[in-house]
């Protein structure tokens, strides 16, 4: 049965406030989720209030600049701060994206920032992936083949094929999308969740890959696949632009056409 | 750590209410009114099987301006389920997946449900 409240342990209390220089000009409130794994305390909402002249345009710019100018101790994921890496996926604003391609100006009012939706939080706004990483590895993301490759060629694929995989080789696996969804929140033990379906679709549609048929028959369960319910959540917060829940359709749809 | 115990992040606390989820889960709702909805049909067969005194009781139950609301609730669930319902027939066949075309049609899905609903009402209070 799905738990809608937050336990005793992870509800939030208000933390402190970092306020601007005088000679700020432009400010603007960060509130941003924390959590300490060395002390007892539940997790509060500090406030940072940037001048926005002093930053740059991105989410991730404001978190950086607070890292080095104002809090040391703020911990996030970060890397390519150019939406590749997929590293620093968070909540900013009430949905999910990716923080170095989320524009401060896009938000109205104050910014509040938490990590990715009904996750364990290892500190502050780094989530613990294990499971969705576990998941993945479940659907074996890799070419799997019955014959042996020949020596020193390529596994051709026309261009037909090829076009087939567009809108899904670019996941960078940021996890948004799963995190966004109800589904995973309630199930996300045995659902794999919009990102993994999306994952499987990948090598079940690879004209190259041989295994179609197993890979269908390991999400033949009421669990993996079927906790779907198209709610869209997915595809409406995809930072990449990508639409997770058709590729769950286009599955449900093969499970249906080859019986 | 021994005998740490990490956080849960905040969800339906802090994620942002949108149509995408908004409709799912008042599909989900709508159906549970729906099924609700049928004692009182049935209820009202009871009533009409038990003879004039009991269903002229139904009758004025229904006519209360309580009868009256949950009467036009039941209707605009029907009537929601029903588009709603056809909406997911077109994802199950692998249509309308495109953002565009789910916002779309979800407000066609308001749309349709009210102007269902309306015409019921209106059917009902003329003829």
């Amino acid at each position: 049965m799905a738990e809608f409240r937050l336990p005793a342990n992870s509800k939030m209390t208000i933390g402190k406030l970092y306020q601007a220089s005088e000679n700020a000009s432009r400010v603007k409130s960060f509130k941003v989720y924390r959590y300490d794994p060395d002390d007892e305390e539940n997790p509060r909402i500090d406030t940072f209030q940037i001048d926005l002249d002093e930053c740059g345009p991105m989410i991730l710019d404001a978190l950086i600049k607070i890292k080095n100018e104002v809090d040391t101790t703020l911990t996030f994921r970060r890397s390519c701060r150019e939406g590749i890496c997929g590293s620093c996926a968070m909540n900013i604003d009430g949905t999910n994206t990716l923080a170095c391609l989320k524009p401060i100006d896009e938000v109205n009012g104050d910014v509040k920032i938490y990590p990715l939706p009904h996750m364990e939080v290892i500190k502050d706004l780094v989530p613990d992936l294990s499971n969705a990483y576990a998941q993945l590895e479940s659907i074996e993301p890799w070419l799997k083949t019955k014959d042996t490759p020949t020596k020193d060629t390529e596994r051709v694929q026309s261009i037909d094929d090829r076009a087939k995989l567009d809108g899904m080789w670019e996941c960078v696996l940021c996890f948004s999308c799963s995190t966004s969804c109800p589904s995973y929140w309630w199930n996300g033990d045995k659902y794999l969740g919009p990102a993994i379906l999306l994952q499987a679709y990948r090598w079940i549609a690879d004209s190259r890959d041989d295994y179609a048929k197993e890979r269908l028959d390991s999400l033949e369960d009421p669990f993996k696949l079927y906790r779907c319910h198209t709610i869209m959540n997915c595809t409406k917060t995809c930072p990449k632009g990508l639409n997770p829940a058709k590729a769950i359709a286009e599955i449900k749809k093969m499970m249906v056409l080859r019986q | 750590m021994m005998g740490s115990k990490r956080p849960l992040s905040p969800h339906l606390q802090v994620y942002k209410p949108q149509l995408t989820s908004i409709l799912s889960i008042t599909h989900r709702a709508s159906g549970i009114a729906l099924s609700t909805g049928t004692f009182f049909v049935v209820g009202w067969l009871v009533a009409l099987a038990s003879g004039e005194r009991y269903f002229d009781i139904a009758h004025y139950l229904a006519s209360q301006w309580y009868g009256l609301i949950i009467l036009t609730g039941y209707t605009w669930a029907l009537s929601y389920h029903l588009c709603n319902g056809i909406r997911h027939l077109f994802w199950d066949a692998g249509y309308g997946f495109e953002l565009t075309t789910v916002y779309r049609s979800g407000w066609a899905t308001l749309v349709g449900s009210v102007f269902l609903t309306s015409a019921a009402w209106a059917t009902g209070l003329l003829v």
